[in-house]
C-alpha cells in the first residue's frame, strides 16, 4: 500500500500551501479581507437577529441577499450599466447606486418578511419543534433558489460593473482603493445604525425583550408578531445593501445559488462571534473575511475560503461554542 | 419468550386474571411481585445510616444566593421531606443533590463518596434516580417501554451486541420487560402498559414517572412534587405507593407542598427558607417548631399556632 | 415541556390495518411480506408499463438509482429520525464513499489496487471514521449547530474533491471497478448499462440493512434513540449516556452513506465532483421526511418517490430540486410527521410481553417527535 500522505505539488498531490504568496500579498489581503468581512457581517447580522428572536437559524436568508443582488441587477441593467466601465458623471453614479442600493434593500425587505409568513408563522402557530423549523428553513432556502433558477436559467447574469477601483491610498506597500473604502466605510455606518437602533429605541427594546423572553413581552405589551416582522425586516434590508456591495466587488456574481456560499460564511461569522450578539457578527464578519483572503492565497484557490471558514466555525465551537463575543442578544437556550 | 407464567392468559392478561383472584391470591401476586421491584444493588452503609449527606452546599447565581450552608443527612431506608415556602430552595437543593447543578461550595456525597464533577447519567448509574415537577415522559413510547428506558440504564448491550443480537442482548431484552412489567403493576397501571404515555391520564403519568426513575434500581428517589395537581383520594393512593416503595426497600426523598401529605408519609422533614435550613427533626416536631410556622405563615399575633 | 400532554385522534383506516398487521404472529407476517419481496425483485424484469420510466430513463437503471437513494435515506433515517440529528451534509458521507470505491479500483487512481467487493466495507469504515471524527467535537454542541457544522462537512467535502488535485476533480475517475462475474459470452455481469444485476445486489445489500436496523431499533440502543429524539435531558436523568449513543446513531449513518456511494460509483463506473452539492443533501433530506422520519418503510417509500418522480416525469429536470423544496415547506405546515409517521417497536420481545400482561398488542399510532404539541388533532 502506497503512503497516502504526500505533499509533491503535481497532478497527485493532496494539499500544497503556498508560504511565499501569503507573505507577497499579506497586506493587500487584509484590506481586501476587511472590505469583504463588511458584507459578511452586513449578512451576519441578519442572522444573529433572527436567531436571536426565534432561536431559527434563517437559512433562507442567504436567498433574501441573492433577492437583493437580482434587485441590483435589473436596476443597474436598467440604468444602462453593464460588462464595461461606465462613463458617466460623479453625481450621477451616486444617484445610480443608491437608487440601486434602495431596490436591493427594498426586495430583500419583502423577501424576508413574506418568508417569515408563509413559512415560519405558521410553524409558529402550530408550536412545532425546532427540527421541524429547521426543516422548512432549508426548504425554503431551496425553493427560492430554484424559483430562481427556473425564471432565469443556471448560469450567472451578464456583470454589471459600477466603477473601476482606483487606488486612493497606498499602506503597507499595499493599494487600498475607492471600492474597498466605500464598502467599509457604508456597512460600519450601517452597522451603526442598526446596534443604536437596536439598544436604544423602543422598538429595540422590543426586539430585546422578545429575545430574552417572549411570554413575558408579550405580557408587558410587546407585539411580538410585529417584533419578529422587524427583526426579519432589518435583517433583510441589510442583505439588500450587502448585495449592492457584492455586486461591486464581484460583478459577475448574480446568480439562483450566488448567495449559498456567502450565506454560510456570514452565518459562520455570526456564530464566531457569538450568535445572537450583534457587535459579535461585526467582529465575526471580519475576522471571517480575513481568514478567507489569506487562506485563499496561502492554498492557492478562491474556493479554500468557504472550507476554511467552516473550520474555523467547527473549531470555534469547540473550544467556544458561546463565539467570541458570547451569545448575548437574549440568552440563547441550551 | 417470558417466563412470566406458564398459563399465558387470552383475554386481558395478568391485569384482567389479578382483577379476579381472590384476596389471598391477590397477596401473594403483589409480594412476588414487590420482590422483583426491590433493588439487588449493594449498598455500602447499614440501614439507618447516613446515606446521602448534604454538606455545607452553597449555590449562587451570580449576586443571588439560592442556597446558604445547608447540611442535613438522608439515611438509608428512611422517607425524608423537604419543604419550605416557595422561593426557598428547595428544587434548588434538590437538583445539587442530583447532579444538576454544581455547588458553589459545599459537598454532596453519597454513601461517603463525593458526587463531584460527573455527568447527569453517570450521577443516575451511580443510584439518584428523580422524577419531575412538570412531566418530562416520553410520550411517543408506550408506558412499559419508559419504564424499560429506566431498566436499561443497568444493562449493557451496546450497538454491537444489538446489531448481532447477541446472547447478552436476548438476556437483556428478558430481564427488561420482567421487571419494566412488574415494575408497572408495582405502581398500580399495569392496565395502560401498551399506551402511548402521551395518552395516559394525569395520574397514571405520574405514577409512570416514579415507576420508570424506580426502573434505574436507585440507592435514593428523588420526589420532586409528586401530587401537584392531585385529588384528596389519589394523595392518599400515592402516600401507600411511596410507603410501599420505602417497605420494599429503597430510600425516598421527597419535596411536597401539601403538609397533610408530607406529615403523613414522612419519616423525617427538612425545611428550608430563604436558601437557609430553619429545622430539621420528626414531623411532629417541625409541626410544632415556630421557626417554621414563622416561615409559612409569618409570625403569629398571639403567639399560638 | 408542559405540565400534562394531550392525548391523539383515534384511529384511522391506516391505523387499523397496522394494528391488525401487528397482531399476527411472526411467521405469518414473514409470508405476507415474501411476496412483496419476490415483486420488488423482478419489477426491473417485468417493467410494467403504467410503471415503466422508458423511453426517458432504462427502468433497471431508474429502479437502481431509486435503490441507491433508498439506502441513503435509510442510513439518514438513522441519524435523522431515530436519534433526531439534524445533518444537513450527509452528502459528504456518500462522496467519501464514492471516492473510496473509485481510489481503490480506478487505473487513474496510484493508490494501489484492491478487489471492488473489499471496497465496500474499506466504504464503510472510512466513512465511519470520518463520522466520529466530525460527530465527536459537534454532537455535544446544540441541535441548530449541528446542522449547520454537517452542511459545513458536506460543502468541504465537494470543495476539495475539486481543490485537491488527487481526487482529480471535474476529470475525475474512469474504470471504477465492479463486483465479479461473467456472462456467458465473456463480458462482466456488472456493466454500468446492466441495471437489473446491480438492482439486485443493491436490494439484496438493503435486505442485511435492514435486517441490521430492525436489531438495533428493537434493542437498548433503539430505546435510547428515541429516548434522546424525545427529551434529551430527560433522557440523561434516566441513565441513558446521550452523547455516546448520538455518536454511534452518526457513525452508523454515515457508514450506510458511504456504502451506498462506494456501489453507486460501481455501478456508474466513473467518479467525479459533480452531484454533491448541498442540494443533494437537502433532496435526502425530503426523502426521509416526506416517507416518515423514524420509520424504516416510510422512508423508503419516500426515496422511491423522490428518485422515481423525476424519472417518470422527465421533464422535471432541475425542477426536482423546487418541487421538493416546496414539498419540504408544506409537509412542515400540514404533515411533519411525513406519509408513514408510524411509531416503531421498541422491544425485542415486546409482543409477548404487551400479551401477557395486557392481553393485547400495542396500541400504535402514526405520529413522530416531528409533531408538536398542539399536533393535527387539536
Amino acid at each position: 500500500m502506497h503512503p497516502i500522505t504526500l505533499f509533491l505539488a503535481d497532478d497527485n498531490s493532496w494539499i500544497t500551501f503556498n508560504v511565499p504568496a501569503f507573505k507577497a500579498l499579506f497586506w493587500p489581503n487584509t484590506f481586501n479581507g476587511l472590505a469583504y468581512g463588511a458584507i459578511y457581517s452586513l449578512i451576519a447580522m441578519g442572522y444573529t437577529l433572527v436567531y436571536g428572536v426565534l432561536r431559527l437559524i434563517n437559512f433562507a436568508h442567504s436567498e433574501v441577499f441573492i433577492s437583493g443582488a437580482y434587485a441590483v441587477f435589473f436596476t443597474l441593467s436598467f440604468l444602462g450599466f453593464g460588462p464595461f466601465i461606465p462613463s458617466i458623471s460623479l453625481l450621477s453614479l451616486i444617484g445610480d447606486l443608491l437608487l440601486a442600493c434602495i431596490a436591493a434593500m427594498v426586495v430583500s425587505g419583502i423577501v424576508a418578511v413574506l418568508l417569515e409568513r408563509v413559512a415560519y408563522r405558521p410553524l409558529r402557530k402550530r408550536n412545532a419543534p425546532p427540527l421541524v423549523f429547521l426543516i422548512t428553513a432549508i426548504g425554503a432556502s431551496f425553493t427560492i433558489q430554484y424559483l430562481i433558477e427556473w425564471w432565469r436559467g443556471a448560469t450567472a447574469e451578464q456583470s454589471v460593473i459600477m466603477f473601476k477601483p482606483q487606488a486612493i491610498f497606498t499602506v503597507f506597500g499595499a493599494d487600498i482603493d475607492n471600492q474597498q473604502l466605500t464598502i467599509f466605510f457604508a456597512a460600519i455606518v450601517l452597522m451603526i445604525v442598526v446596534d443604536q437602533f437596536i439598544s436604544r429605541t423602543r422598538f429595540g427594546r422590543g426586539i430585546r425583550a422578545v429575545a430574552q423572553d417572549p411570554d413575558t413581552a408579550t405580557l408587558m405589551g410587546v407585539n411580538k408578531e410585529r417584533v419578529i416582522m422587524l427583526t426579519f425586516l432589518i435583517g433583510g434590508l441589510l442583505a439588500g445593501a450587502a448585495s449592492l456591495f457584492y455586486i461591486m466587488r464581484v460583478p459577475s456574481g448574480v446568480q439562483y445559488n450566488g448567495g449559498f456560499n456567502l450565506g454560510i460564511q456570514a452565518f459562520a461569522a455570526a456564530v464566531l462571534g457569538g450568535i445572537g450578539n450583534i457587535r459579535g457578527a461585526m467582529l465575526g464578519g471580519l475576522l471571517i473575511g480575513l481568514i478567507g483572503n489569506y487562506g485563499q492565497t496561502l492554498l492557492g484557490n478562491s474556493q479554500w475560503s468557504a472550507v476554511i471558514a467552516f473550520i474555523a466555525l467547527v473549531v470555534i465551537l469547540m473550544f467556544r461554542p458561546t463565539g467570541i463575543l458570547g451569545e448575548s442578544l437574549g440568552k440563547a437556550r441550551v | 419468550m417470558t417466563e412470566r407464567s406458564p398459563d399465558v392468559p387470552a383475554e386481558g392478561g395478568i391485569v384482567a386474571e389479578v382483577a379476579h383472584m381472590t384476596e389471598a391470591e391477590r397477596s401473594e401476586h403483589f409480594s412476588e411481585v414487590a420482590e422483583v421491584v426491590a433493588p439487588e444493588r449493594e449498598i455500602a452503609v447499614e440501614v439507618g445510616e447516613t446515606l446521602l449527606e448534604v454538606r455545607d452546599v452553597t449555590l449562587r447565581f451570580g449576586g443571588l444566593v439560592a442556597l446558604d450552608s445547608v447540611s442535613f443527612g438522608i439515611r438509608r431506608g428512611e422517607i425524608l421531606g423537604l419543604i419550605g415556602p416557595n422561593g426557598a430552595g428547595k428544587t434548588t437543593c434538590f437538583n445539587v443533590m442530583t447532579g444538576v447543578y454544581r455547588p458553589t461550595s459545599g459537598q454532596v456525597l453519597l454513601e461517603g463518596a463525593l458526587l463531584g464533577r460527573r455527568k447527569r447519567y453517570q450521577i443516575t448509574r451511580l443510584g439518584l434516580a428523580r422524577t419531575f415537577q412538570n412531566i418530562r415522559l416520553f410520550g411517543e413510547m408506550t408506558a412499559l417501554e419508559n419504564v424499560v428506558v429506566g431498566v436499561d440504564a443497568r444493562h449493557k448491550t451496546g450497538v454491537l451486541g444489538a446489531l448481532v443480537r447477541s446472547p447478552r442482548h436476548h438476556r437483556e431484552e428478558r430481564e427488561v420487560v420482567e421487571k419494566a412489567s412488574a415494575l408497572l403493576e408495582f405502581v398500580g397501571i399495569a392496565d395502560r402498559a401498551a399506551d402511548k404515555a402521551r395518552n395516559l391520564p394525569y395520574g397514571y403519568q405520574r405514577r409512570l414517572e416514579i415507576a420508570r426513575a424506580l426502573a434505574t434500581e436507585p440507592k435514593l428517589l428523588c420526589l420532586d412534587e409528586p401530587a401537584a395537581g392531585f385529588n384528596p383520594a389519589e394523595k392518599e393512593d400515592l402516600m401507600g405507593l411511596i410507603r410501599k416503595i420505602r417497605d420494599d426497600g429503597y430510600t425516598v426523598l421527597l419535596i411536597e407542598h401539601d403538609m397533610r401529605l408530607v406529615m403523613g408519609v414522612t419519616d423525617r422533614i427538612v425545611v428550608l427558607e430563604f436558601g437557609k435550613k430553619i429545622a430539621d427533626g420528626l414531623p411532629a416536631e417541625i409541626r410544632d417548631n415556630p421557626a417554621v410556622i414563622a416561615a409559612y405563615l409569618g409570625v403569629p399575633d398571639d403567639g399560638v399556632a | 415541556m408542559t405540565t400534562t400532554m394531550k392525548p391523539q385522534a383515534q384511529e384511522s383506516s391506516v391505523r387499523r390495518f397496522r394494528t391488525w398487521w401487528n397482531s399476527l404472529p411472526r411467521p405469518q407476517q414473514w409470508a405476507g411480506v415474501i411476496p412483496i419481496v419476490v415483486l420488488i425483485y423482478a419489477l426491473p424484469v417485468l417493467n410494467p408499463p403504467f410503471l415503466t420510466t422508458e423511453p426517458n430513463v432504462f427502468f433497471p437503471i431508474s429502479m437502481f438509482k431509486a435503490s441507491v437513494l433508498v439506502l441513503v435515506a435509510l442510513g439518514l433515517n438513522v441519524v435523522v429520525g431515530q436519534a433526531g440529528l439534524l445533518d444537513l451534509g450527509y452528502v459528504g458521507f456518500y462522496a467519501v464513499g464514492a471516492y473510496v470505491a473509485a481510489l481503490f479500483t480506478s487505473r487513474d487512481s496510484v493508490l494501489h489496487k484492491l478487489p471492488y467487493l473489499a471496497t465496500l466495507p474499506l466504504a464503510m469504515v472510512v466513512t465511519m471514521v470520518f463520522g466520529l471524527i466530525l460527530g465527536m467535537p459537534t454532537l455535544r454542541l446544540r441541535g441548530d449547530y449541528l446542522a449547520i457544522v454537517t452542511l459545513g462537512f458536506g460543502e468541504i467535502v465537494r470543495l476539495l474533491a475539486t481543490l485537491i488535485p488527487a481526487l482529480k476533480g471535474l476529470v475525475g475517475f474512469q474504470d471504477v471497478g465492479h463486483p465479479p462475474g461473467t456472462q456467458a459470452n465473456g463480458q462482466p455481469i456488472f456493466t454500468t448499462t446492466n441495471g437489473t444485476a446491480w438492482y439486485w445486489l443493491m436490494v439484496s445489500i438493503i435486505i442485511v440493512i435492514l435486517l441490521f436496523i430492525g436489531n438495533l431499533e428493537r434493542s437498548r440502543v433503539g430505546r435510547a434513540w428515541v429516548a434522546i429524539r424525545e427529551d434529551e435531558d430527560a433522557a440523561q436523568m434516566m441513565g441513558v449516556s446521550t452523547f455516546s449513543f448520538k455518536l454511534a446513531a452518526f457513525a452508523i449513518g454515515a457508514a450506510i452513506g458511504g456504502l451506498s456511494g462506494a456501489l453507486f460509483a460501481g455501478q456508474n463506473g466513473f467518479q467525479n465532483n459533480q452531484d454533491f452539492g448541498v442540494n443533494f443533501s437537502v433532496l435526502y433530506l425530503a426523502a426521509v421526511i416526506l416517507g416518515g422520519s423514524g420509520n424504516k418503510v416510510g422512508v423508503m417509500i419516500g426515496a422511491f418517490i423522490v428518485s422515481y418522480i423525476p424519472d417518470r416525469f422527465n421533464n422535471l429536470g432541475s425542477q426536482k430540486f423546487l418541487v421538493f423544496g416546496i414539498a419540504l415547506i408544506v409537509l412542515m405546515i400540514f404533515r411533519p410527521q411525513g406519509l408513514l409517521g408510524a411509531r416503531q417497536r421498541l422491544l425485542a420481545k415486546g409482543r409477548t410481553a404487551y400479551l401477557t400482561l395486557v392481553g393485547r398488542p400495542e396500541q400504535l399510532s402514526s405520529d413522530s417527535a416531528l409533531v408538536g404539541e398542539k399536533g393535527d388533532d387539536a
